[in-house]
């Protein structure tokens, strides 16, 4: 038994591996995008385009500006100095961002009164809008807490500290490297797994292993195994490259991150082969994989979180293996978790897993053409 | 005539093939409504622990300003390092904790302490939060100034402005990107499996061999898919508008001719991928790779492309969905920005008319094998 199992995964790797086109597509675009997703995907700004229009040209504003000069987060890119001058830079999307000075804001902050600064932003993005506003308003602030500390002005009564855990310069890489690890291992299994059945269906050779000794078992087991053997080796080059290669933190313990590893590869698997096993043909296949694999993506967190959805979607989202495994990842990278901390991750994986497995065993006898 | 036959053989071939109607209609209204109610990056009611170690007058003010507070969904924790297991457990997100000389400090000294700690895995997230808790801070100083008949003492004070998305609502520019993203999904993906389905069928070569000259056999190939894809752009336009209430500031035709444009690049795409490969399995796999993520990750649909690395800005420029957002982006919430629109239909056309003469070009030179 084990020896057949071994010789069918054998020809599966082979069918895989053989054709110069396929080896292509399986090794090479994940590290590419790795490295690309990596370095585009990030919710961090710098360098954002802005435009100041100074009204009062005193030493006062001349500070303020330049504290937004100095700011590795903004970069000036042009004076305004006409009302008139605003909205073509915003429109034309040569600035993100313009700091609007009124004429009397040094008059006002000599005699002691609140000197208005106007911020106006580009909002047809608007999480950019807000993430800019966040760093205008911190570096107004700062500038302000320094005026009142230096022109004897009466303190605050009270003043906001942050600290954040697990990532204190709130790196957004540190999110998103995991995230892609969870993605990348997602599409490699399922390409691996969901033409598995399907090409064969198509060249008939499908129903030659159906009357050969092999119990459906053994020939689910042939089929998953390289997808499970090429999901772990490349999701272990990936982790590498991301500790190594990007400096995210690696807190937890190995051992939690590969038992949620082997978990969610045998869920992505299963759902593969189920897909592979109700098409009737390769197109089939690719398109029920593709339409698992978009929502699969845009569900799980990945870029956006779980908890700003409807109540709705996020009950669909508990079918979302990769759901599971980017919280897996994620907290034993930043977060230093355990295995023990993640049982509630790593079972629903589990049934998601057996069930889509068996399904899969079980069309393979009952579907046929 | 002749062209008029193979329009009419590949519209049925179409409109007999549940799967291709399936991609253009159904795929539309699923990803759409999957985005455009899953996808948000809008936090409502973060789940916020608050600890109070001495309740006064100004605690309780303040805490009924994050009460109030759309952002946030406060729970009350009787010491902090119950609150610190809640943020470890995942419970919720963010802290904010007054110590117990708060109120003492706020009487005499000022710069009172108001402690946050934030979960910072999810650093979009936890920057967001900071600035909803600065926005809360703000607003209860001045709300406390106020009562006791003072003026707030601050130097300057910040007036933000958000044109074009005042209320900075994620939808409105989540779903004129996805209308981008569906488009490549349309466009790439099916003509990809269909044209490379003939060649693996060996359908093309018989085509090939009739009089049909090869420029019609591609057009005859292009123009119901065309057709098909740009219906599917409208129904997604029509949901956008109707279903998820995002504005449409420009005109109407500008979208559609941009639309157009978009279109022939994605589906000469498509073409250039089965050309190239001539095998289902590839062929869907390399528009997998080449057009979803790129559209996805490097449009600037969710990340902003001017942070990204400038190696990574000149690969942008080497994805069409990236020219098709940013006209999207203005069309939908700004209006006819001629310096926007203009320049970046420029490029789409370019872009179509590289990829098919690339595709004319393999075309020709396959045909003498």
């Amino acid at each position: 038994m084990g020896a057949i199992i071994f010789a069918l995964a054998r020809k599966e790797f082979l069918a895989l591996l053989k054709d110069k086109r396929s080896r292509f597509v399986i090794v090479v675009p994940p590290f590419v995008q790795l490295l690309v997703f990596s370095f585009a995907a990030s919710f961090d700004l710098n360098n954002v385009p802005f435009a100041v229009y100074n009204e009062d040209r005193s030493a006062a504003s001349r500070a303020l500006v330049a504290r937004f000069e100095g700011s590795p987060h903004f970069n000036l890119v042009q004076r305004i100095d006409a009302d008139g001058g605003i909205t073509p830079a915003i429109d034309r999307r040569d600035v993100l961002m313009v700091l609007h000075i009124g004429p009397q804001f040094s008059e006002q902050l000599l005699l002691g009164r609140t000197a208005p600064a106007q911020i106006i932003i580009d909002g047809r993005n608007s999480n950019t809008a807000l993430i800019v506003l966040n760093y205008a308003r911190s570096i107004v602030t700062d500038f302000s807490q320094d005026w009142a500390r230096e022109h004897g002005w009466p303190l605050s009564p009270a003043v906001v500290s942050t600290r954040a855990w697990f990532n204190p310069n709130l790196e957004s890489r540190w999110f998103i490297v995991p995230g892609i690890v969870g993605l990348l291992t997602l599409v490699v299994s399922l390409l691996v797994t969901a033409l598995s059945v399907a090409r064969e269906r198509e060249a008939g050779s499908f129903d030659q292993l159906l009357v050969t000794p092999l119990r459906p078992t053994a020939i689910l087991l042939g089929k998953a195994l390289p997808g499970i053997i090429i999901g772990i080796v490349e999701a272990s080059l990936i982790i590498a490259i991301a500790v190594y290669g990007f400096g995210v933190p690696l807190r937890g313990d190995l051992l939690a991150l590969y038992v949620g590893l082997s978990l969610f590869l045998l869920s992505s698997i299963g759902i593969g082969l189920m897909i592979s096993s109700l098409a009737a043909t390769q197109q089939q296949a690719l398109l029920g994989a593709f339409l698992f694999l978009v929502p699969a993506v845009i569900l799980s967190g990945f870029a956006t979180p779980i908890a700003n959805m409807p109540r709705a979607v996020q009950l669909i989202t508990y079918l979302d293996p990769l759901r599971y495994f980017l919280v897996v990842i994620r907290g034993v990278f930043l977060e230093g978790s355990t295995v023990d901390a993640l049982l509630h991750q790593y079972w629903p994986m589990a049934i998601i897993g057996v069930s889509t497995l068996s399904f899969a065993a079980w069309l393979f006898r009952h579907r046929m053409y | 005539m002749r062209l008029r036959g193979l329009l009419r053989k590949e519209s049925l071939q179409i409109l007999r093939d549940p799967s291709s109607i399936a991609i253009a209609f159904v795929m539309p209204v699923v990803l759409l409504l999957l985005f455009g109610y899953g996808v948000s990056l809008d936090a409502k009611n973060v789940p916020l622990a608050v600890v109070v170690e001495q309740p006064s007058a100004d605690t309780a003010s303040l805490e009924a300003g994050f009460a109030y507070s759309n952002y946030f969904a406060p729970r009350h924790f009787a010491s902090i390092q119950e609150a610190q297991g809640a943020l470890e457990r995942r419970e919720v997100d963010g802290i904010v904790w007054l110590r117990a000389d708060f109120a003492r400090r706020l009487a005499s000294t000022g710069n009172a302490p108001i402690g946050v700690i934030v979960n910072g895995v999810n650093a979009n997230q936890a920057r967001l939060v900071q600035g909803y808790v600065q926005g809360v801070w703000i607003g209860w100083l001045e709300q406390r100034a106020r009562n006791r008949g003072e003026e707030l003492r601050q130097p300057v004070r910040l007036e933000q402005r958000i044109w074009f998305n005042a209320e900075v609502r994620s939808t409105n520019y989540l779903v004129p990107g996805l209308i981008a993203v569906i488009m490549t999904l349309i466009g790439a993906l099916l003509t990809a499996l269909v044209v490379a389905r003939e060649w693996e069928r060996g359908t093309m070569e018989a085509l090939m061999a009739t009089p049909v000259r090869m420029r019609e056999l591609l057009i005859g190939k292009l123009v119901p898919y065309f057709i098909l894809g740009m219906g599917g752009m409208l129904l997604s336009v029509a949901m956008g508008l109707w279903l998820f209430r995002v504005p449409l500031a420009g005109s109407f035709w500008v979208l559609v001719l941009a639309s157009a444009l978009f279109m022939s690049a994605t589906l000469a795409m498509g073409l250039l991928i089965s050309v190239v490969t001539r095998n289902q399995f590839v062929a869907g796999q390399v528009a997998i790779i080449v057009t979803f993520l790129p559209a996805f990750i490097l449009s600037g649909f969710i990340f902003e492309i001017r942070s990204m690395p400038w190696i990574i800005q000149w690969i942008t420029h080497l994805v069409p969905a990236r020219y098709f957002v940013a006209i999207l982006q203005s069309l939908f919430l700004a209006g006819d920005v001629w310096p926007v629109v203009l320049p970046n239909a420029a490029a789409l056309l370019l872009f179509a008319a590289v990829l098919f003469a690339l595709v004319r070009l393999r075309t020709a030179a396959k045909r003498l094998e």
